[in-house]
């Protein structure tokens, strides 16, 4: 009885189970295309936001220039011939550009049509001018045809970056402005070349003058300072913590208290540096070595934990061999669990150095956003870091800046893409499986 | 497809014709012809490694979950392959079920365990019909009078034996036709132990049992056939008693008088 | 540039000790080494060190202490009426005294003196320090050259003398801390003597610069935290409602469903994702998403601010999308595979093993993870400056500016800042807020993950 009790039981049990069957893995491949949908669409996010940086940013590498016979008149660069270096060097070198202009596109100008002239070059073609002359006062009295650098406007427009017609959003050139570019377009005096002036300049509030140069050197000798002070520090904590230190309440409040930093804002780091380092130990304001040691501040628990962590992985049996051999602790850790451990700790450096490369809040709150030309000489010295100078950038209302902004983004990305590679790199060489 | 068909005890359930089975370059099965009657314990035994598991595993299709593990040659249940694209694993799982070398309830309730098979399968219409199955099944397992007071504990708050106990009732909650144990006991103290044994017994007059066991004097108490296993090979199987008294191979009378294993 | 210089002396001077050590060790031990206690580079290790260490000591009190003592000294010899100034002023003379010595032209007489004579003060205190410090570092090494002989144990003292350093490295992560609190504090109590405490906690309305004229200072509701607070409530909220579902979704996908293939795929890019700092997202907020929220906005008539919340909080959202998932992924990763098994054996489809099973299994951790990405919510920063307002309005309309506790810490703290103002102080106070609460979420959070881990370990 209890025979057919049973068999009814299984039957009914493989019925039902057949008869829900499609309707549950309707559900499953609801559930499954849920998964697949969030990590397609989290990496459509990240490929949104590269597109359109790289989108806007690309022709940021690139410069627009403008070709003008430009005659070195005798009498605005030095009507009295003394061909004297000061009166050489505070020449009217911008009539010179304008009077070219005139020239090629409006010989009949008025004063408002000149103003409008100038505004197609960037002021920087006036310094071309005197660096030429300066060099060189034999030029004075010829003509030549040179390539000038256009200004923002102009070169927003030839770069396809704001759209042609006349205002349209972000066009501020007007019509006869527009009329002029087609005609220099029409015969070949318009080119785009390499924009080297944004790799070796500081910052400008003339976007076709601004460059990056300052930037990076101030984030190189930021992150110098954050190398020289949170490695050793965060290698020797790791050490100690991991092989010397007595499990205790000491060294647990350690734990707990690197575990906690990690997780602190950065922005209040930022506080910390500012209290601490700007108003306790005077130091300089904007500068690289106070916007370094609040950074490593920042990467401390990073290296620290990822210390401890290569450290763990080197077996137990390597430090009994040496101890067998009569080894001092130290000498333990110095000769052999700190080499093995080295392209672990190495790497986990390397990421937080990444990661300070990209922080921004803290060096805001110790004045790193300054306006400054300038190239720093040394730590000292006032300057920008690369994200700050991105912030700057974004901040500013000038459409050209936008480009700019998305070129220097695109330089900061490729900085730590390849920090990120000699990472990974690092990693699989040194991957050891024991 | 005769999937139900009334099977008297003894007749053919499970039935295993050259089957082959490779863990990636590994082979782990070598050619196992075995029948496994209905409505008997039938034991697997052999040293760890003979891939006595790896078959008991190759009747519900745990294999499918373990990455680049292939299955070849025939294995059949009531007559249809169990590896046919027909089959359903889902479908086949609430058929065969399963419990685990070591206990592993759900982080939920007593009850909600029980219940965790009929609930996915839609086995109850109501409530009412969820209690009742889930009280059933702990009877059958034998919990019902341990637990009763406190179903709504969590099932990981019970004793190892008890756990063990609970996964059975997990198991037969769903009515499957086949239970298989992958040495239920060897997480489990002698009394614990006694109990599950004494239990397995019972349950063969409504399940086929195929359990997975390193201990022989177990094999030699619950089962009714006895499967020796010995690198991938089957290599004997027959009645309990008479593997245990008259093995016919050399092999199987050096592991059971313990001279390997 | 000068102090460079003295270091690389002092660094060369004990590169000669090590190296005079080891020989003499090689002398005393009559070229027979094993005579000797320890090996010879330990001999040499601990001249060095005698060399090196005093003299390093008496540069670093000097960079710490030269600021002080130089002031001190060029105060003293000022004129009296300068002199007594207050305190206030006399930093900015000092200010403008530096600048002159750095070759900035000063009007006033009496500074460009001053300025002359703080010149004169470092050139003759660095000139002291350098005398003193070689004279020290030659002694030690001196001292410890002489004492040198088989018997003396050099492994141990140098090996004391690196624990010692090693114990001083880890304390620095403890300092650090009680910097933090310390500055924190002390700048907060300052700020809560001008402004009362349960006023800042409690009060609805911030408007920090109304508060620059003294007669204003501590007007009741200028210093009201509240809006600041649920502003970001508001964003950190919207951040969570797409990170959580998309960055779960993702970690479960890869762990229990993807092919090797798109696993290959996905991981890099949620690292990549991970690592863009947050200054491009927030210009990516600003450039990008915002006027598409606009656009979009504008489709169903719905006016939105050019600095909605919506746009700053979806966009941390994206970037918390990898924590998410890497934190869910290691927890759903360490639910035990018998569990699974148990399920699949009673013949669960994968996703009820997963929602039934797996994820009420590892939900502890979850939770763990989600409080962790709200702490770093709360404490993110360029996203909000850049795409947030600084309007403090009390509102949960996801489509108006708000601002956060963030970015009037950033506001308050950028540009001229002068310490005796609660503008400037209040920054401070927030920062202690902020400081507070992400720390209290970050103990629950690892506390939790923590025991979840011991579970099932």
């Amino acid at each position: 009885m209890t025979e057919m009790a049973q068999t009814t039981a299984a039957t009914r049990t493989a019925e039902t189970v057949a008869s829900r069957l499609s309707r549950r893995y309707a559900a499953e491949r609801r559930f499954r295309a849920l998964g697949l949908g969030s990590i397609l669409l989290s990496v459509g996010f990240l490929a949104l936001l590269l597109g359109s940086i790289i989108d806007k940013g690309w022709t940021g590498f690139l410069q627009t220039q403008i070709a003008i016979e430009i005659a070195f008149d005798p009498q605005v660069i030095d009507p009295d011939g003394s061909r004297d270096p000061v009166t050489l060097d505070t020449a009217d070198y911008a009539a010179l550009v304008r009077n070219g202009l005139v020239a090629r596109l409006a010989p009949e100008a008025d004063r408002a049509t000149r103003r409008d002239l100038s505004a197609l070059v960037s002021t920087m073609a006036a310094n071309q001018l005197r660096h030429m002359v300066t060099n060189d006062p034999s030029l004075i009295g010829t003509r030549a045809t040179l390539w000038l650098l256009a200004s923002d406007k102009l070169d927003m427009v030839v770069k396809g970056q704001v759209p042609r017609q006349l205002g349209a959003d972000g066009n501020s050139l007007n019509d006869r402005q527009l009329g002029w570019l087609g005609e220099l377009e029409q015969a070949g005096q318009t080119r785009k070349t390499f924009n080297a002036t944004f790799f070796i300049s500081g910052d400008s509030r003339a976007p076709e003058q601004a460059g990056i140069w300052g930037a990076v050197v101030g984030s190189f000798f930021s992150l110098a300072i954050t190398l020289l002070v949170s490695f050793p520090l965060g290698v020797a904590t790791a050490v100690y913590l991991e092989e010397f230190a007595p499990s205790n309440r000491w060294t647990n409040l350690i734990e707990v208290n690197i575990n906690n930093l990690a997780a602190v804002p950065s922005v209040v780091f930022g506080l910390l540096g500012l209290a601490v380092f700007l108003n306790v130990f005077h130091m300089p304001r904007s500068a690289p070595l106070v916007g370094g040691l609040v950074l490593a501040l920042i990467c401390l628990p990073t290296i620290i934990i990822a210390g401890r962590a290569a450290l763990k992985a080197v077996p137990p049996s390597i430090r009994q061999a040496a101890a067998g051999l009569g080894a001092s602790p130290l000498q333990i850790v110095a000769h052999h669990v700190l080499p093995l451990a080295m392209p672990g700790m190495l790497t986990g450096t390397i990421l937080g150095m990444a990661r300070a490369l990209g922080e921004t809040a803290p060096l805001l709150m110790i004045g790193m956003v300054a306006f400054i030309v300038d190239i720093p000489k040394s730590p000292l010295d006032p300057s920008a870091v690369l994200p700050v100078q991105i912030y700057l950038w974004a901040g500013s209302t000038e459409r050209a800046f936008v480009e700019k902004t998305s070129a220097a983004i695109i330089v900061l990305l490729l900085f730590l893409v390849s920090m990120n590679m000699v990472a990974i790199v690092l990693r699989k060489k040194f991957e050891r499986r024991w | 497809m005769n999937m139900n068909a009334v099977l008297p005890q003894g007749s053919s359930k499970i039935s295993a014709k050259a089957l082959d089975v490779h863990y990636s370059e590994k082979q782990a099965l070598f050619g196992v012809d075995l029948d496994i009657r209905a409505g008997e314990v039938t034991a697997l035994i052999g040293p760890s490694g003979c891939g006595k598991s790896t078959f008991l595993r190759c009747i519900n299709r745990m294999n499918d979950l373990v990455d680049g593990a292939r299955v070849s040659g025939s294995l059949t249940l009531d007559g249809t392959d169990i590896y046919d694209r027909i089959i359903d694993v889902v479908q086949l799982r609430a058929r065969v079920g399963m419990v685990f070398q070591k206990p592993n309830p759900f982080p939920k309730s007593i009850y909600d365990n029980v219940a965790y098979g009929p609930r996915i399968h839609g086995l109850a219409q109501d409530q009412a019909e969820l209690d009742e199955i889930v009280m059933t099944s702990l009877e059958k397992a034998g919990l019902l009078n341990e637990v009763k007071d406190r179903l709504q504990e969590s099932g990981t708050s019970l004793s190892g034996g008890q756990q063990q106990r609970l996964c059975i009732a997990r198991a037969i909650a769903v009515e499957p036709e086949v239970i298989l144990m992958d040495e239920p006991c060897s997480a489990l103290d002698p009394i614990a132990t006694a109990k599950v044994e004494e239990l397995i017994d019972e349950l063969r007059e409504n399940f086929t049992i195929v359990i997975v066991t390193h201990s022989m004097q177990q094999a030699a108490r619950v089962s009714q056939r006895t499967a020796f296993f010995h690198l991938g090979k089957l290599i004997e199987v027959g009645d309990t008693e008479q593997i245990f008294t008259n093995p016919q191979q050399p092999l199987t009378q050096g592991y059971i008088t313990g001279r390997f294993g | 540039m000068q102090t460079l210089t003295l270091a690389a002396i002092l660094l060369l001077l004990s590169s000669f000790a090590f190296r005079l050590g080891r020989k003499r060790a090689f002398a005393v031990s009559a070229h027979e080494p094993r005579s000797l206690h320890s090996l010879p580079g330990y001999y040499g290790s601990w001249v060095a060190l005698w060399c090196g260490l005093p003299a390093f000591a008496v540069l670093v009190a000097w960079l710490v202490l030269e600021p002080t003592v130089v002031r001190e000294l060029v105060i003293s010899d000022l004129p009296a009426a300068m002199q007594a100034l207050p305190s206030d002023n006399i930093d900015v003379l000092i200010n403008e005294v530096r600048n002159a010595a750095q070759g900035h032209a000063t009007t006033n007489p009496d500074l460009a003196a001053a300025a002359d004579h703080y010149t004169h003060l470092r050139q003759i205190g660095f000139a002291a320090v350098a005398v003193v410090s070689v004279a020290i570092a030659l002694a030690g090494a001196a001292f410890a050259y002489r004492r040198i002989e088989p018997a003396l144990r050099a492994r141990p003292r140098v090996e004391a003398s690196i624990n010692v350093f090693l114990v001083a490295s880890s304390t620095v992560a403890i300092f650090t801390t009680i910097g933090i609190v310390l500055s924190l504090l002390f700048e907060s109590l300052r700020f809560f003597h001008m402004v009362n405490f349960f006023d800042f906690l409690f009060g609805l309305s911030w408007s920090p610069q109304m508060a620059t004229r003294s007669d204003q200072v501590g007007s009741s509701g200028a210093f009201g935290m509240i809006p600041l607070f649920t502003g970001t409530m508001l964003i950190s909220l919207i951040s969570m409602v797409v990170a959580l579902p998309l960055g779960l979704f993702s970690a479960i996908y890869m762990s229990e469903y993807a092919q090797p293939r798109i696993r290959a795929v996905a991981k890099p890019a949620l690292e990549i994702l991970a690592g863009i700092p947050t200054v491009v997202f927030g210009f990516f907020a600003v450039i990008t998403v915002a006027p598409l929220i606009r656009t979009a906005g504008a489709m169903f008539g719905l006016s939105v601010a050019s600095e909605s919340a919506l746009a700053a909080g979806f966009v941390m959202g994206i970037t918390l999308i990898p924590l998410i998932s890497s934190l869910s992924d290691d927890v759903i990763t360490a639910v035990p595979q018998s569990l699974r098994e148990g399920a699949f054996g009673l013949g669960a489809t994968r996703s009820e093993t997963i929602r039934q099973v797996v994820l009420p299994a590892a939900l502890p951790g979850i939770v763990g993870g989600v409080l962790l990405a709200v702490s770093r919510a709360i404490g993110e920063t360029m996203i909000v400056v850049m795409a947030a307002g600084l309007s403090a309005k009390l509102t949960f309309n996801p489509l108006e500016a708000v601002t956060t506790v963030t970015v009037q810490i950033v506001t308050l703290l950028v540009g001229d800042t002068e310490f005796d103002s609660p503008k400037t102080l209040a920054a401070f106070a927030l920062g202690l807020m902020l400081f507070a609460i992400t720390l209290g979420l970050n103990v629950v959070a690892l506390h939790i993950v923590q025991k979840y881990r011991e579970k099932y370990d």
